[in-house]
């Protein structure tokens, strides 16, 4: 595979991680969308389609969406010390955050600029995918493949209107790709 | 000893029923580690569910490290967040393994080709549901048409998201910048 072979710094994959781990708030699929805007946008070390096939793996598999994807990410462009690394990073500033609110949480709490600043923050964090959301739309659009856009906009309907969960859908897209396969195979063997 | 290898082993109960991410495993944690171990109590609870949701990082990982530091101190918050992210690192892998050697299968590209859309619909969701947050201080559409809106992150989210994509800035200069532009603004406006 040499196309994936690309000049990958595990110190920067680290770093990059645990920044990316220290600043997003707002669950996991935000982290996906700061992951695809380094890794993808600005590194250049997986690209668009790799991320969101990648995102479809981590959250068919159990744990913290973050985490799993921290670990795919890294492999896939680094190996099994890249998947060690990138969760090494991801876990350490919660770790580090978590134990010092234990120790001042009632200050941590109440204080007034401190829940200013977090609530403030959130702003920051929803343009930021609200970017990544247009760019990754867009590509779908572009397709010009109406099928995708019926389905893209059906799974957000579904997920966000009826607050169907995540595998489900995934599950239910992936018999939706299998059927695909299957329809595909017998117009071919017909033609 | 007993005690350490008892938290490993919740964590890893948690770590691997966890479908679906943080929201699938807070019942978990009050079932597990409230009801069933007696670590923490209801009101501890309360209080992990306010941290988690403040403070970056996955609830997972975040719950591991306050119960292990409860109980054991770091040594303790080390080994839950052990516990949690192992089963990740098994499963994970596994399925990152198979994706870089089949992913170019014609059954297993037409599947993540389906997928594609779906995620970009989940990820669109997760930035929908912040951005009510920020504007609203709630994402439940019934409670918006009684919140008032606030203009300063409305402000904040249209300058960073113009920041991003005119002028190509960073996401955590945009959150650092968000926070502290957003904090200044409320000091003078609001207190």
């Amino acid at each position: 595979m040499s196309e994936s072979k690309k000049n990958i710094s595990l110190v920067k994959l680290f770093f990059t991680m645990m920044t990316i781990s220290a600043f997003t708030f707002g669950g996991g699929f935000v982290i996906i969308g700061m992951m695809r805007k380094k890794f993808c946008e600005e590194l250049h070390w997986v690209t668009d389609d790799e991320v969101l096939d990648m995102t479809a793996i981590a959250q068919s598999a159990p744990g913290a969406l973050a985490v799993n994807s921290a670990i795919i990410f890294g492999y896939r462009m680094a190996g099994l010390k890249g998947a060690l690394i990138s969760v090494l990073g991801t876990v350490i500033p919660p770790i580090v955050i978590i134990s010092i609110i234990c120790m001042i949480y009632d200050a941590f709490a109440s204080n007034v600029i401190v829940q200013t600043a977090l609530q403030v923050m959130r702003a920051g964090v929803a343009a930021i995918i609200c970017d990544v959301v247009i760019d990754l739309a867009k590509n779908v659009i572009d397709s010009k493949n109406t099928l995708n856009i019926i389905l893209m906009v059906a799974a957000f309907i579904a997920s966000w209107f009826f607050k169907v969960s995540a595998i489900t859908i995934i599950l239910i897209f992936i018999a939706l790709g299998l059927a695909m396969s299957l329809v595909n195979r017998t117009k071919e063997e017909n033609a | 000893m007993i005690l350490l290898i008892e938290l490993f082993l919740v964590y890893f109960q948690i770590g691997l029923f966890a479908f679906g991410g943080g929201y699938a495993a807070m019942p978990l944690i009050q079932n597990l580690v409230v009801e069933g171990k007696g670590w923490l109590t209801m009101a501890e609870y309360a209080d992990l569910t306010t941290i988690a949701e403040m403070t970056p990082g996955p609830i997972i990982i975040n719950s591991a490290t306050f119960v292990g530091q409860k109980m054991a101190g770091l040594p303790g918050a080390l080994i839950c967040t052990l516990g949690a992210v192992t089963p990740s690192l098994i499963i994970v892998l596994t399925l990152a393994y198979f994706y870089t050697k089949y992913r170019n299968l014609g059954v297993v590209k037409n599947v993540l080709g389906e997928l594609r859309p779906a995620v970009v619909a989940m990820i669109a969701g997760a930035g929908l549901t912040i951005l009510l947050m920020a504007f609203f201080g709630t994402s439940v559409l019934s409670e918006i048409p009684s919140a008032s809106i606030r203009w300063i992150e409305v402000f904040l989210f249209v300058g960073s998201l113009i920041l991003i994509r005119k002028y190509k800035a960073g996401p955590i200069m945009i959150i650092f910048g968000t926070a502290v532009v957003g904090t200044l603004l409320y000091l003078v406006f609001c207190l």
